[in-house]
């Protein structure tokens, strides 16, 4: 390369931009490439989730008074002290809505993660294995998607009792369900690759093969199917919070409480703001589901071609 | 054996098999009750002598392979037990038939599910279809906006949406659908009509998505495009090349969805304080009375799979290369 060094500084050369030492992008420039080509409801989801996980981390500075302090008059309307009034003994339904974001969404949370690790971690071996284990699994979850999983839900809630900790493990294994299908079904297209039977013969162990080999090639489908499921069983807590089997009082939640508040609808016509009150929560639940739609829609679109149309 | 018969007694077979499981499964609830429920049930003041005649009754005495055929025996023969409810420590006994209290809000829950998919079914699919025929139109855009915008609301947020503008707002349909036995069908249809509203909206849309993506992926497939080739008019290749096959993928999405209204009806049902099995079961959820929540859990789930029965069914019958094998 001793001509190019001579060359001149403001010309192009195809040379010299051939012999350069090629530069790796980091990792943020290319995440920060990716997401300036994001479409514009992509965007708006990401706001919705960085909003929300704010809301959630920083509940206790954010809300002006503790989640369960009922010292205040009961259905007090809308006002500077009490932003969106206070609920039927008296609590502020503003701080209730802040920390609902927190216990809400993160047991939404835990229940995904754990979903995820049952359902991913079988569907991986059913996968690698394809043996007796692959049959009984597979069976088994074939049974458990026979029942409607809110049905399944809420007979196991009235044998285990509603607590917060019987809530996450049902959900967890009943959603682990469709994780497990997933993973099984895009894992198996893996498997069959050379480089998992290289893996193999060189003595690795079922863990490094199911960490290492496979579980980075099937991450773009596991990483969507995590947001919808989030949805769902974010949807679904809030339907059994809703129902009075799911999250239980004092701690505040998004589906009890338009239950609690739900009364003030029939006042509606003579002040439409405590009319609106418990639709703010059930907004909530809304506006969240369809700003993680937008991020997965996005991210589906951007990592494969599993849309119907385009 | 025709092959088509052969396939369908397969999976009917495979029905009956997943029914079976299911009902061990359901039945086993009790079995999963922690070892002190009787107390529980009978109240702290239950002498010892009451709990283990409670425990007698239930049969738990005998070996669980009995009791599930007693009670399979029992279901068959339309005897769910009797409720927890309304027991007491003194072993006075004002417990109901848990089949009294299911009937009169089965046919509730019925024809509220009725009344939905008389509206929901024709008004989906011929929405879907249109928006797959026109697709990335104007119309099939906001169909598709729209839709998913009602498929990421809870039910509950449509109902109480739906009771503030229609109830309170503007009353125009009882925002409490508190139907009566002795009421006509007129009136029954007018005080159902907010939570079938609710009910249509939400498996419109994910009806019209499933429909939309189902003709979409049919229309695509290579002898759609030889038909179109070959010079055959619109109507001719959908009426004669692609309705063969997407009667199929229709009934899948209608049993699908049949099958997600009996579970959506148990959120809308509380929200509308309507007397059916849904709001049955968590009144009996609540109170922890197994009885009651065994016999709502084998009612969903029992439609749940004849519905998807009869959907694999439909399918197995309507398809072409079952019906002229080679």
């Amino acid at each position: 390369m001793s001509d190019t060094s001579k060359m001149q500084p403001d010309t192009y050369s195809a040379a010299s931009e051939v012999g350069a030492v090629r530069t790796r992008r980091t990792w943020s420039q290319r995440a920060w490439i990716t997401l300036k080509k994001a479409p514009f409801s992509a965007w708006l989801g990401m706001i919705i989730i960085a909003f929300y996980v704010f809301v959630a981390l920083f509940a206790p500075l954010l809300a002006p008074y503790a989640e369960a302090d009922s010292s205040f008059a009961a259905y007090a309307p809308w006002s500077s002290d009490h932003l969106l009034g206070t609920d039927q003994i008296g609590r502020d339904v503003f701080s209730r809505l802040i920390y609902g974001a927190r216990n809400t969404m993160g047991i939404a949370l835990i229940t995904t993660i754990l979903a995820f690790v049952i359902g991913g971690g079988f569907g991986l071996l059913a996968a690698i294995t394809r043996n007796w284990v692959d049959q009984v699994i597979s069976r088994f979850v074939d049974v458990l998607m026979a029942i409607p999983s809110l049905i399944f839900a809420l007979m196991l809630l009235s044998i285990f009792g509603s607590n917060a900790i019987s809530l996450i493990v049902i959900i967890a294994v009943l959603d682990s369900t469709r994780v497990f299908r997933l993973t099984r079904a895009v894992a198996i297209n893996v498997v069959v690759m050379d480089y998992v039977e290289a893996a193999r013969l060189r003595g690795e162990k079922l863990g490094w093969i199911m960490r290492r080999e496979i579980l980075p090639n099937i991450m773009p489908p596991l990483v969507a199917e995590f947001g919808l499921r989030f949805c769902f069983v974010f949807l679904t807590i809030a339907a059994l919070s809703f129902l009075g089997v799911g999250i239980q009082p004092p701690t505040a939640d998004w589906g009890s409480m338009v239950r609690e508040n739900a009364s003030l609808i029939q006042f509606a016509q003579f002040d439409l703001r405590a009319g609106i009150t418990p639709l703010i929560p059930a907004a909530a639940i809304a506006i969240i589901t369809v700003g993680v739609n937008f991020v997965v829609d996005w991210f589906l679109h951007h990592t494969s071609g599993l849309r119907d149309e385009h | 054996m025709h092959p088509v018969l052969a396939t369908i007694l397969k999976r009917i077979g495979l029905g009956v098999l997943t029914l079976f499981v299911v009902s061990v499964i359901i039945f086993s609830a009790v079995n999963m009750l922690p070892g002190d429920f009787g107390e529980a049930v009978l109240g702290q003041a239950a002498t010892e002598e009451t709990v283990a005649a409670f425990r007698r009754e239930l049969g738990l005495d005998q070996h669980p392979v009995m009791r599930y055929v007693q009670w399979v025996g029992g279901v068959l023969q339309g005897d769910l037990g009797t409720s927890f409810s309304g027991r007491a420590a003194s072993g006075v006994d004002r417990s109901r038939a848990v089949v009294d209290l299911v009937l009169p809000r089965l046919n509730n829950t019925l024809f509220l599910a009725a009344m939905t998919a008389i509206i929901a079914v024709p008004l989906a699919l011929f929405l879907g279809i249109t928006a797959a025929l026109w697709r990335n139109s104007f119309y099939d855009k906001s169909a598709s906006a729209l839709t998913l915008t009602t498929i990421s609301f809870p039910e509950f947020f449509v109902a109480y949406i739906l009771i503030l503008l229609l109830g309170t707002l503007y009353p125009m349909f009882p925002s409490l659908a508190t139907v009566q036995p002795d009421m006509g069908l007129g009136e029954r249809i007018y005080t159902a009509v907010l939570p079938a509203l609710t009910l249509t909206l939400v498996i419109v849309a994910h009806m019209m998505r499933m429909t939309r993506a189902a003709i979409i992926n049919l229309l695509a497939s290579d002898y759609i495009e030889m038909a179109r080739l070959k010079g055959e008019s619109p109507r001719q290749v959908i009426l004669r090349h692609a309705l063969p096959n997407a009667w199929a993928p229709i009934a899948t999405v209608i049993a699908f969805n049949l099958a997600y209204l009996v579970v959506g009806v148990v959120v809308v049902e509380v929200v509308f304080v309507y007397p059916g099995v849904g709001q049955l079961m968590v009144d009996a959820v609540s109170s922890r009375d197994i009885p009651v929540v065994q016999a709502c859990a084998l009612f969903f789930a029992a439609t749940y799979i004849i519905l998807n029965l009869i959907a694999d069914v439909i399918g197995i019958v309507t398809n072409p290369r079952l019906l002229h094998p080679r």
